[in-house]
């Protein structure tokens, strides 16, 4: 009401510009790439050459899309990913849960105890090789499982988790109890119910995790028909990377070739990502609110 | 109350919190506290064949090599280089954004523009750098299309030492800056409103506003997160540095994260890449818990 008797000042005008001019440039600096990858990876090589920075396909070209799908290589390394991440998933918000909601109570006894051990994993880890080792010697090597089962489970979700779990009033567990309900049905049938929006965050966190993670399938992973997506990704790119350094200079030569590099890696790429673009506005605002209930005390 | 009896009482009551208990605990002992317990192999000449039991103990001998190493030294160095310029350019990124769109009038406008700026936060680091490395392609990348639209001459900037931080500072900001963000707005969210409406009365403009409203509202939280992020200053990731560099750029761009893996793996060195890691997670540990025990001392929440 107040603002609506003022008329516009010039520092009002100033600071409009200022935010909005700002924030927006700098949303159109991280929407330009995911538009030119999906223009590009739908266009014909030789219009990228000509403007790679083109904001509209010339002709829609989907040789790109085409000559990926011609081996089943990337259906393969689709595959393993998605049981991965859903293996992953699974697992990891069972394991925080349960763990999660024990650590909710005060009627648990030595609690101080349960947190400091979760606390120390965060603030150290046996490193690289250990946990290589480990795997080893868990027979888990070369499998999806050493995967799923290296990073399940992480103290700062834990800690999220525990805290969403303590602001639930005791009341509705306790009446639950007087009706005779177990711990773990009321955790069902009570507790879960009423937690959605850090089930979500967590799970979306865990998806992210299994989906985008690297550096363990590197390390765990060898043989070729259990690659996940990344893996596939990564060689794509070393072997443009490496085209590129060989053919420096000499567009004619590169541009001969049926399907070019960037064309296809930028197709590779979206393909990569399609999944988290669908998922994500779905997911949007169970994560806003997640993410702030834990944000301040994580 | 620990007499048999009100143990036995008190397990009867609640024995399914102890068993809910179990995986996550079990989970922890196997996959954090092993792990752990295998540090051990940094004091040994591990052998695989050997297993840890049956190699030798070799004391601080890695140790030893690795405080002489000239590459340790450069490891080290690059580490704490680049974690100080992502600590300098990198974390007010998110704030400002923050500040900014604390500002935005339109609501809507505002959720359509924060739906975009947290997207990168979910594309992979391999994502990311395959457009990194196409847009800087100095053939016909991108970026090099519009350096020389300017009229300069493109370059290898990934290959390039000189730049090669540069891209990693901008490509985490760029990835990294939406997501950071969303801290900052809750903290905003909990601004009183009656003190912009007293400030409005006191014909404080925008601008003022900002300085004596907002910025004192979030100034513990900025400290918190500043504290906090000191606590990470010898970790930098890995998957954006290994996917991004080259041995062209090792003199710059080889942090701790890249060197375990290329010596310890790779090349197959268990016991010194062990060692490697030992030394960054201790350092990490005490790091960290300077850092909470200074946040503590300020008076705010700390870590835990």
């Amino acid at each position: 009401m107040v603002r609506r008797l003022q008329s516009v000042s010039f520092d009002d005008l100033i600071m409009n510009v200022l935010a909005y001019g700002t924030v927006t440039l700098f949303a159109v600096t991280t929407v330009y790439p995911f538009w030119n990858i999906l223009v590009v990876s739908i266009s014909d090589y030789e219009s990228y050459i000509m403007n790679p920075l083109m904001l509209w396909p010339r002709e829609v070209d989907l040789g790109a899309y085409f000559k990926v799908f011609e081996s089943n290589t990337i259906l393969i390394c689709y595959k393993n990913t998605i049981l991965v991440t859903f293996g992953g998933v699974g697992i990891g918000l069972f394991l925080t849960v349960t763990m999660a909601y024990p650590l909710s109570k005060r009627e648990l006894k030595g609690r101080p105890f349960f947190m400091v051990l979760l606390v120390i994993t965060m603030l150290f880890n046996g490193g690289l090789i250990p946990n290589f080792y480990l795997v080893r010697a868990l027979g888990l090597l070369d499998t999806l499982w050493a995967l799923i089962l290296t990073q399940a489970l992480t103290a700062f979700n834990v800690i999220l988790m525990k805290n969403f779990f303590a602001a639930i009033p005791q009341s509705l567990d306790d009446s639950a109890r007087m009706d005779g309900a177990s711990y773990p049905m009321i955790l069902w049938q009570v507790v879960l119910p009423l937690s959605k929006a850090v089930l979500a965050t967590i799970g979306l966190f865990l998806a992210v995790m299994y989906w985008n993670g690297l550096l363990s399938s590197m390390v765990y992973i060898e043989s070729r028909e259990k690659w996940p997506l990344q893996l596939f990704l990564r060689e794509i790119i070393a072997s443009a990377r490496a085209l590129e350094n060989m053919t420096q200079g000499n567009l004619a030569e590169a541009a001969s070739r049926p399907v070019a590099p960037v064309t296809l890696q930028y197709a590779v790429l979206m393909i990569s990502i399609v999944p988290i673009l669908f998922i994500y506005p779905f997911l949007q605002k169970h994560f806003a609110k997640g993410v702030l209930l834990g944000a301040i005390k994580g | 109350m620990t007499s048999r009896s009100a143990i036995t009482a008190h397990l009867q009551k609640y024995i399914w919190l102890y068993i809910l208990l179990l995986p996550g605990l079990t989970y922890l002992i196997i996959f954090k506290y092993g792990p752990m317990y295998g540090v051990i192999i940094a004091f040994k000449d591990f052998r695989l064949a050997r297993g840890i039991w049956g190699s030798e103990w070799i004391g601080f001998e890695n140790f030893h090599y690795l405080f002489t190493s000239k590459t340790f030294f450069l490891v080290f160095k690059n580490s704490i280089i680049l974690s100080l310029l992502t600590l300098i350019c990198g974390f007010p990124a998110p704030l400002i954004l923050a500040l900014l769109l604390n500002e935005f009038r339109l609501q809507t406008y505002k959720r359509a523009i924060q739906s975009v700026l947290y997207l990168p936060h979910f594309i992979s680091w391999v994502v990311v750098a395959g457009i990194v490395i196409s847009f800087l392609s100095p053939g016909r990348g991108v970026v090099s299309h519009i350096v020389s639209f300017l009229g300069w001459e493109p370059q290898a900037y990934l290959l390039s030492s000189d730049h090669f931080r540069a891209i990693l500072i901008l490509s985490g900001i760029w990835k990294g800056a939406g997501w950071g963000t969303i801290v900052y707005l809750a903290a905003l969210s909990g601004i009183d409103q009656n003190l912009y409406e007293a400030a409005i009365i006191d014909g404080v403009n925008r601008f003022q506003r900002v300085w004596y409203v907002t910025i004192p509202g979030i100034a513990s939280t900025v400290v918190v997160l500043l504290i906090l992020s000191m606590g990470g200053i010898l970790s930098n990731g890995f998957e954006q540095i290994y996917m991004l560099y080259s041995p062209m750029v090792y003199n710059v761009a080889d942090v701790f994260e890249t060197y375990t893996f290329r010596v310890g793996l790779m090349e197959g060195r268990f016991s010194y890449g062990t060692a490697v890691g030992v030394f960054q997670s201790f350092v990490g540990m005490i790091l960290i818990l300077v850092t909470n025990a200074i946040a503590r001392r300020l008076g705010e929440q700390g870590l835990w």
